[in-house]
This record gives C-alpha cells, structure tokens and sequence, in this order.
C-alpha cells in the first residue's frame, strides 16, 4: 500500500470505481420500490433518468469537443 | 421619530465616507453599512415609504411587499458576505464600487415606479464598471469599455420603453407590464440585456473573469438577480421567457466544457442558470415563480461560494486557467471543501439548496406539459453537473497536481465562505424555512422518493459517463486558448468598422469636400464677373467664324484678326485675375444688395399671397 491519496494511486481508484459501480447498481434496483410521478410517459421507462443522463453527458461533451472548439477557438493573443 | 432611510441611501451616502477610514478600519467600516441597512429595512412595515412627486408622477423609494422584501433579505445577506470576503482589500475604489453597486441594485428591488428604477439601474452599471476597472489590469480597462458600452444601450431601451409607457399611462409606477405594445417590449428589452438573454449576454463571460476576486463576488450576483426582479415583477407569464429561458439553459454549457478560465466558466454557468429562473418567470404558474424566485435565492448563495472560492484560489495563486492549476487540495483544503460544497448546491444534488430551488421550475415545465422545454432543462441538469460540479473543484484542486504550493485562503475569507456553504446546506435540508420567505404561498415537498432517485440516477450516471470518457481519452484536454464568443461581433467586426471609416469612409468625405469646394469657388468666381463666359464664349465663336469665312490673301485680315486674339487672351487673362472697373464704376454697399432682395421676396410674398386669396 502506497500513502499517496486515492485519486493519485491507480490501485485505490480501481477501488474507488468499484464502490462507484456498486452504488449505482442500487439505485437502479431502486428504481423499482419507489412510485413515480411522471409528468411525461417516457418517465415510466425503466432507467429512463439514468440513461438520460448518461446519454446527454456523452452528447454534451461530443458536440462541445467536435463542433463547437473547431468553430470557435482560436490564439491566446486573438484579441490583442 | 425620523424615519430611517431607504437601504439604497445607506449604502449609497455610506459609501461617501469610506475614504475617511484608513488600513483594517476600512472594511470594518464597510461592514457596518450593510448591517445597518439592514436593521432599518426591518424596522419598516409593509407598504410605500419615501412618497414623493415629481412632475404629477408619483415616486416611491421603498416599496416593502413580498417579492422586493426576499430580494431585500438575501441582497443584504450577500453584501455582507461578500464585504467579510474584502477584508483583505483596502483600497476606497473597491468599498465605494461596491457599496454603490450593492445599494443601487437594492435600489431597484425596492423602487415602486419607473423613475427611480431607471436611476438606480443605471447608478448600478456605472458602479459596476468601476468595480471592473479596480482590477487595474489591460483586459479589465477594456473589458469594463465594452461593459459600460453595453449596458449604456441596455439604459436607452428601458429609457425610451419608459417614456412611452408614462406616455401612455400617464402613471409611472411600476407594476405588471405584461407585453402589450411598444413601449412595454422596450422595457422587456432593456431587462433582458441585464439578464443576459442569448446573443446579449457576451458581457458577463467578457467582463466578470477580469474583476479582482473580491470584486467579482459582487458582480456575479447583483446585476442579472435584479434584472430577474424586474422581470419577474412586469413580466411573469411572458411566454417568450420560456424559450428564452431554456435556450440560455443549454448554449453556455457548450461553451463551459471548452473553456478553459475557471471564472469564464462560472460566467458561463451564470447564465445557464438564469435560464431557471426566465423559464420560470415566463411559465408563470405559482409553482415555476416560486421556483424561480426561490432559485435566486438559492443561486446566489452557492454562485457566491464557487465565485469566492475560485476567488481565493486566484488570490493566493494569481492563477485561475485549468491548464495552470491542480493538486491544490494539499495546500487550501478547507477552500476545496468549499468549492465542492458550492458544486454540489448548483448540481441540485439531494441535501444542497439546488435540489429545492430548481426542481420547482423543472416540475412546473412538466406541469403544463411543455416536453422540449422539459428536455431541454433536464439536459441542462447534466450540463450543470459536468461544468460547475464536475471541472471548476476538479481542475482547481484535483486532476493533475501542478507543483503549486501555497498557503490555505486568508481567515476572513474562510469564515466568508465557512458562512455561504452552511447556507447551501441549510436552506437544502430545510427548505421550509426557505419556501415560508417566498412570495406565494407554497406546497411543495422536494423529498420525496421518486424525486431523489430520479436525480440521483440522472447525476451519478451522468458523472458515471465523465468517468467513461476520461478513462478511454474521449474527454476533451483543457487547452490553452481564446474561444470566441458573440462580443467578437464587436470586438472584430468593430475593428473592420473603424477601419472602413478610416479607409474608404474618409476617402469619400474628403473627395466630397474638394468637389463642393471646386464648385464653390468657381460659383464665386462667375459672381464676381457673370458676363465674362458669355463674353469669352462670343467672343471665341465671332474669331472662329471670321477665320472661316474671311480669305487668306487678304492684307486686312491678319491684322484684324490678331487685334481680335490680343482681346481674347486679354480676357482669358482676366478668368485668373478678374476683372478691374475702374474707380469710376458706380458702387453701392453690400446692403443695397440685401435690400433689394427683400423687397423681392417681400414683392414674391404679396403676389403669392394675392394669388392664394
């Protein structure tokens, strides 16, 4: 065991990922003991927020990483 | 007994004396306003105070009913926030911007008509720009131009918007607007510049990144919040403010992912979520306005805390670029506690004030079953996780460790932000606290099961994704860089324009100038002497004529005909001199002149007149 803390060890991150996969296991089996109160049908879905969330945040970073930073970066300098 | 004066005078007359206090006495002294502002404003009761008449219109100074007493409360609460957050600051600009900047915006919260709300608004703007300028820096001078310039535009809207309306009215008290004609889109406009609608929001990532850190406390909460009371004050149920609102959601976390200035984030993540609280304001149900005016409430709070703790990184660093920073939780952990603090509140995760602000105008999109707007605020949730919960704590104090070892932030900044975060977590364990301030009545549980699940699984997969994408080298590397924005419309685009007006435009006006000039000196030179061309031109065609027509061989001719060429050149001669009368001319002053023209406009009058009768 190393001292360094948990996110500079990549041994104690697997660890920390392996917890983080586990709680999100739960709260998808959540999921089922509680009662929604959708406003839209798709919320009904099984795991509609969880893949909702997941989907957009690629998204997000897709368009921002490929459509938006070619468009609009430029030099340090630009203004000056 | 006298009356105590409106907040806006305190803070205003109070920050007249500020330069009279020297070293540590100054911020103390600063701090002493806003509580006195504050034990005044709660010694009022409800109704109109300060009641006076300006050309037959009523002006009120303070009007105290329940939308502009709850900015009043948390305006107060972050001023005094904000001012422990400048201790370290002893300069009079700073206290006195601020001061001014503070108690104007209280000032338009508080003011019951148009007139007094125009006059604050602008006092807020300049305050605002000698806020921006107190950086002392080259990008913070021009910056605070381009601010000011902006702002100044915004005033003309409201200015004209007003006139009409009091035109129209005859009142100038302030109350619902409503979008009915031209005067009240003109107002609407106006609040919406300060609001930073898209495409009118280049100001806050231009100038907001360039203030001090201290200054920036204040500039990230008072100008677009009061632009928010406004509007929610003259415009609830607009329904443009939807769309408005959930467009402004969506495009400023685009540009936060790539940024790479952690205080252009929080500018960006700024208007993202005052895109909440239009939406709020225009859904316009009694649910979305108190979720919207509940998010001011919440927003300011853990704004102020990633504001102040980017600040105090900044403070001790100087630096503030993601490319610069990491590893920083060695040296400030109690700053990076902080930090997450804020990020977890403006995530809306369940037991931070997020979670019990924004849900309400997210449940009120799905109320009135509005499914773009609802997918858009939803998609905006994820974007507020990556950008303000995930990049400001993780590239200020995580990610790569930068070598920067430095001290933990000063004591009154601590206990500054110590403050805030308790705040955060307070209002979001308890929002009933919260919710018995808002200004309708309120029956809204945010903790229920299905609700705290839903968020849950809606983050912690969206943060699982981060995780995903970082790991297999998708996430996009921070990078060294200027991204371009709408003020490059005017930062670029003005540039061409000068120089067209330099270049070409200038051209043009010159060439103008010699023309008419060329044109008026030959108009004088033909009034000097009228008859000289038709003379010359005479003259000319009789030498022509008599060459044609006369013979050669005659003796008499070239004798004449040279006598008639000395008068013609004698009289080309005279186009460049003019010609001499002679003393013996008659002359009469130019009077004689002027004279007679009357008398033959006075002689046109008559028989004009003549002719119509």
């Amino acid at each position: 065991m190393s001292d360094k803390p948990y996110f500079e060890d990549p041994k104690k991150a697997n660890r920390l990922l392996k917890i983080l996969y586990g709680y999100l296991a739960i709260l998808l089996i959540a999921e089922f003991f509680i009662h929604k109160h959708s406003y839209f049908p798709w919320e009904d879905f099984p795991f509609f927020h969880a893949i909702y969330g997941f989907v957009v945040f690629v998204v997000l970073i897709l368009i921002a990483k490929h459509l938006l930073r070619p468009l609009i970066k430029r030099r340090e300098d630009y203004y000056d | 007994m006298i009356s105590p004066l409106p907040p806006a005078l305190i803070f205003i007359i109070g920050a007249l004396f500020i330069p009279l206090f020297r070293g540590t006495m100054k911020g103390i002294y600063a701090l002493i306003i806003p509580i006195v502002s504050f034990v005044s404003m709660m010694s009022m009761s409800a109704g109109n105070h300060w009641n006076y008449s300006f050309l037959d219109l009523s002006i009120t100074l303070f009007r105290y009913d329940n939308l502009s007493i709850f900015f009043g409360y948390i305006y107060h609460l972050i001023a005094i926030i904000s001012i422990i957050f400048s201790q370290h600051v002893k300069n009079n600009t700073h206290y006195m911007a601020a001061l001014i900047y503070s108690g104007s915006a209280l000032g338009v919260v508080f003011a019951g008509d148009l007139i007094s709300l125009f006059i604050f608004w602008e006092m807020m703007a300049l305050a605002a720009t000698m806020l921006v300028w107190d950086a002392k820096t080259k990008e913070s001078y021009g910056a605070g131009f381009r601010y000011l310039l902006f702002h100044i535009i915004g005033g003309l809207f409201l200015l004209a918007g007003i006139a009409i309306t009091i035109y129209e009215t005859g009142s100038a008290e302030f109350n619902f607007i409503g979008l009915k004609g031209l005067g009240s889109w003109l107002i609407f406009i106006g609040f919406g510049i300060n609001c930073a609608w898209p495409g009118l929001h280049a100001w806050i990532p231009d100038a907001y990144p360039n203030t001090t850190p201290a200054g920036g406390v204040f500039m990230w909460t008072f100008t677009t919040k009061t632009a928010i009371y406004t509007l929610a004050r003259g415009f609830p149920g607009a329904e443009p403010l939807i769309w408005i609102g959930a467009i402004m959601t969506v495009f400023p976390i685009f540009f936060a992912v790539v940024e790479n200035n952690l205080r252009k984030v929080l500018s960006y993540s700024l208007m993202n979520q005052l895109g909440y609280m239009v939406c709020g304001i225009g859904i316009g149900t009694t649910l979305s306005l108190n979720g919207a005016i509940s998010h001011v409430f919440c927003h300011i709070l853990y704004k102020a805390l990633l504001v102040m703790s980017m600040g105090a990184v900044m403070y001790r660093t100087g630096k503030i670029n993601c490319t610069d920073l990491g590893g920083l939780y060695k040296s400030m952990p109690m700053t990076a506690v902080f930090c997450i603090i804020g990020a977890m509140s403006i995530s809306a995760f369940p037991l931070f004030n997020g979670f019990v602000s924004k849900a309400m105008v997210v449940d009120a999109a799905g109320q009135g079953a509005m499914v773009v707007v609802w997918f858009l605020l939803m998609f905006a949730s994820v974007g507020v996780l990556e950008h303000a919960g995930i990049k400001v704590p993780f590239h200020a104090f995580f990610a790569h460790d930068s070598g920067i070892r430095t001290k933990e932030a000063p004591t009154h900044m601590l206990i500054a932000m110590g403050v805030t975060a308790f705040l955060c977590i307070f209002t979001g364990l308890f929002p009933s606290y919260l919710y018995a301030l808002l200004p309708y009545p309120v029956e809204y549980e945010p903790y229920t099961a299905a609700h705290i699940v839903t968020t849950m699984q809606l983050l912690s997969f969206g943060a699982l994704a981060y995780i995903l994408l970082v790991k297999y080298g998708i996430f996009p590397a921070e990078m060294r860089a200027t991204n371009l924005d709408i003020d490059w419309t005017y930062r670029k685009l003005g540039r061409l324009f000068v120089r067209f007006c330099e270049g070409p435009l200038t051209g043009f006006r010159e060439a103008m100038a010699r023309t008419s000039q060329r044109i008026v000196k030959a108009a004088i030179k033909f009034a000097t002497d009228p008859l000289l061309v038709p003379e010359l031109i005479v003259k000319g065609a009789y030498v022509g004529i008599y060459k044609a027509l006369t013979s050669l061989e005659d003796q008499r001719r070239n004798e004449r005909l040279h006598q008639l060429e000395a008068k013609l050149n004698y009289l080309r001669g005279l186009k460049e001199t003019g010609r001499y009368y002679g003393t013996d001319m008659p002359k009469r002053p130019l009077g004689w002149g002027v004279l007679i023209a009357f008398a033959l406009i006075f002689l046109y009058m008559i028989v004009y007149m003549f002719r119509v009768g």
